[in-house]
């Protein structure tokens, strides 16, 4: 066994060897120098919409390593399913209507969205920060509002993404099931309103939260616990005082935590049911406050999001 | 034309002040600013950059006011930061794409320069990998392609030696002085190591305080004359002592490795502070025996004491003006005549730092002279303050050496 080998090795040996070295002048990589830039430089915009698109594909995982794409990706694949299931029961059994409401899907998906906002909101500022790359930022055209504007936008994109996809296939479902064009295409259309509101204050208070915490497990458990401690909190409250008869509390009641209040505002604005007890619906006073308080908390975000980076620049 | 103009610069924050009243005038070229710690070093760059107004006083850069066009200098300017600012899981390809884009350029010529600039700063395979498992030196590297990667006129370097080894050290000095003779890009170098910047700067500007110390040309007074840098042995080596010597010195080389060239040259600079110290202290000093005999051979050697010679371990170092090739012989053959090892022999040339020393020492040593003569002649107008006599010789001393593991270890205090 060892015999046999050597004659061949050796061989091999004789025949590569002179054919090797002239191979590698060959092979070199020619330095061409350095070329100047002359062509365009798209400025400021271009270089805000950039960053919007990386940061809406980085909220997908797309454009980034594989295992960042997998929760993303499955907790789309899980708020999708409910939507296909329900589809597919109306177009079987002949149903009258969906079994769901448009505007209450955000809602029954609460969970689920929270989990979302909890992954997806960190991923996209606190890395920057935790890294330093913003000071990279900030050297370059774009100015600090230019940098929270895009990253809200495209978390806010994000989450409508999430959100609005599945009421499509409902959409679409309901016209193949024959459910009415006038009535789907209605509810469709506060559905979409539902989700626009609900994405861009849920992104707002996910995107702040996990700006205040540059450690991205932090940020996780801190948005996490933001969104459901106090809905659930509120909702418990909620039952409490109904039992004792104030009725008129319970909305007020729903203004103090994101669930309970984009609850409140479509079943005011958007007609829809609600998962208040004893489906009580806010006063038209109640209803206005709702209404503040959503655009406060929206505009608090986006601000305290300015005051944070003005910090947090070179 | 200048590349970057301050006029009557301040910038005070409630407690301190970062800068007061700088003028400057930088020309293109490769220019360091050196400055200690919270010399006010980063507040000027981020004025520069447009990211913070100053107090009073004006800048421009590339001809651009500060305070009305940042966005227009950030498309022309680069900056790499002194910290980490790299994200750990994308490659480096990606992340300067992603930058490459930020400055403004279209997604194709994004991709095209991205790949120039990783090449030209010395990334080829790793580049595809994640930045994550780069180490210090090629981190280094792509944070210098990011601030390269649109071609700026004008790139902002922050301490970019900073953490990287000799070699790497060498290596990103050598680059920075690419970025200037190859790429045609101006560069604002900053460090606190006042050696590094006299081999790769055009210009050197001292600020302290947030003071403009000093402004000059480098080559005006490090290039003047050669010196010759000559570390001889107390004695012949005769292997007796050199055995006797060894446990000793090897128990003790951990502790000075640093001053060292290699692990030879420990052992033989530690054997004759032993022999000299301990053992023998009446013998001959060989370096001040070869100083007399070169004095008396008719070349210029400096004064102990004078400039690095207040090292440790530097006392075996003679300076020797070089005034042609003869002076190699003259210096070789005495060292053999007076029966001394000679551990090295290598060409110097004047140091920054030379500037700022003491009239005492320049009275006795005639490289200094030298320097000080010629300085008033090449420092501009503007620097021409009465400051930077004894307190700039008091805080920019050099507390490193000069051998090659030190790299630029000249540091300001």
């Amino acid at each position: 066994m060892s015999a046999d080998p050597t004659p061949g090795a050796s061989g091999s040996t004789a025949a590569t060897g002179p054919v090797a070295p002239p191979r590698t002048p060959a092979a070199s990589i020619h330095n061409i120098g350095y070329r100047k830039y002359d062509g365009e430089r798209l400025g400021r915009g271009y270089a805000m919409r950039s960053l919007f698109v990386q940061s809406l594909r980085g909220a997908y995982g797309l454009g980034r390593s594989a295992k960042s794409k997998v929760l993303p990706m499955v907790l789309f694949g899980v708020v999708l399913a409910p939507s296909l299931i329900m589809v597919a029961i109306a177009v079987a059994t002949d149903a009258k209507e969906l079994p769901a409401e448009y505007t209450a899907y955000p809602l029954i998906m609460l969970p689920l969205i929270g989990l979302y906002v909890a992954a997806m909101a960190p991923q996209s500022v606190s890395r920057d920060l935790r890294f330093r790359t913003t000071p990279l930022y900030f050297s370059r055209p774009i100015e600090r509002t230019d940098y929270v504007i895009a990253k809200y936008s495209a978390m806010s994109v994000a989450l409508l993404i999430f959100v609005g996809t599945p009421m499509l296939v409902m959409y679409v479902g309901g016209l193949l099931a024959k459910l009415g064009f006038v009535d789907q295409t209605k509810g469709f259309a506060l559905g979409l309103v539902m989700a626009l509101v609900f994405s861009v204050l849920h992104a707002g208070i996910g995107l702040l939260v996990a700006a205040v915490t540059p450690r991205r497990g932090f940020g996780v458990a801190a948005i996490i616990g933001v969104l459901t401690i106090p809905y659930f909190a509120t909702t418990i409250m909620q039952f409490i005082v109904y039992d004792e008869g104030s009725r008129e509390a319970v909305s007020w009641l729903g203004l103090a935590s994101p669930g309970t209040l984009m609850d409140g505002f479509q079943s005011k604005f958007l007609d829809g049911s609600t998962d208040f007890p004893g489906s009580i619906v806010p006063s038209n006073t109640a209803g206005i406050c709702y209404l503040l308080v959503i655009a406060a908390v929206i505009a608090g975000s986006y601000l305290l999001l300015n005051a944070r980076y003005r910090k947090a620049g070179l | 034309m200048t590349v970057i103009a301050t006029e009557s610069l301040s910038k005070r924050y409630p407690r301190v002040t970062a800068l007061d009243r700088l003028n400057l005038g930088i020309a293109p070229g490769v220019t360091g600013l050196v400055g200690a710690n919270g010399a006010g070093k980063s507040t000027l760059i981020k004025i520069l950059l447009g990211l913070a107004p100053a107090t009073e006083g004006s800048a421009s850069v590339l001809g651009m006011d500060v305070r009305v066009d940042g966005a227009r200098i950030r498309e022309r300017v680069g900056y790499m930061p002194e910290h980490d600012c790299l994200p750990p899981d994308v490659s480096a390809t990606e992340f300067v794409v992603h930058m490459a884009r930020m400055s403004g350029l279209p997604p194709t010529a994004a991709r095209e320069r991205t790949a120039d600039t990783l090449r030209h700063v010395g990334l080829y395979e790793e580049r595809y990998r994640p930045i994550g498992g780069y180490s210090t030196g090629m981190k280094q590297r792509v944070k210098l392609a990011q601030a390269l990667v649109h071609d700026p006129d004008l790139v902002f370097l922050d301490e970019p030696t900073n953490g990287l080894d000799p070699v790497g050290r060498d290596d990103m000095l050598g680059l920075i002085r690419r970025v200037h003779t190859d790429f045609g890009i101006s560069v604002l170098v900053t460090s606190h190591l006042l050696g590094e910047l006299e081999r790769t700067c055009d210009h050197v500007v001292i600020i302290d305080g947030g003071k403009l110390l000093r402004s000059s040309s480098t080559a005006d007074f490090t290039q003047a004359t050669a010196t010759l840098a000559v570390e001889v042995t107390d004695y012949a080596e005769t292997p007796a002592t050199a055995g006797s010597n060894e446990t000793p010195a090897n128990a003790e080389q951990p502790a000075n490795a640093e001053h060292t060239a290699n692990a030879e040259h420990t052992a033989n600079a530690e054997a004759h502070e032993h022999t000299a110290n301990s053992e023998q202290p009446a013998r001959l000093d060989g370096a001040a025996a070869l100083r007399e005999a070169l004095t008396a051979a008719g070349l210029r050697v400096a004064a102990p004491g004078s400039g690095e010679q207040t090292l440790p371990g530097a006392g075996h170092l003679v300076m020797v003006d070089a005034a042609d090739e003869s002076t190699y012989d003259i210096v070789r053959d005495t060292v053999v005549e007076l029966g001394l090892g000679l551990v090295r022999m290598e060409q110097r040339r004047h140091r920054i730092a030379e500037v700022f020393q003491d009239d005492p020492q320049s009275a006795t040593d005639p490289a200094a002279t030298d320097s000080a003569t010629t300085d008033p002649a090449t420092t501009d107008p503007a620097a021409t303050e009465p400051t930077a006599g004894p307190t700039a010789a008091g805080r920019l001393t050099e507390s490193g050496g000069r051998d090659d593991t030190e790299g630029g270890g000249s540091h300001v205090r």
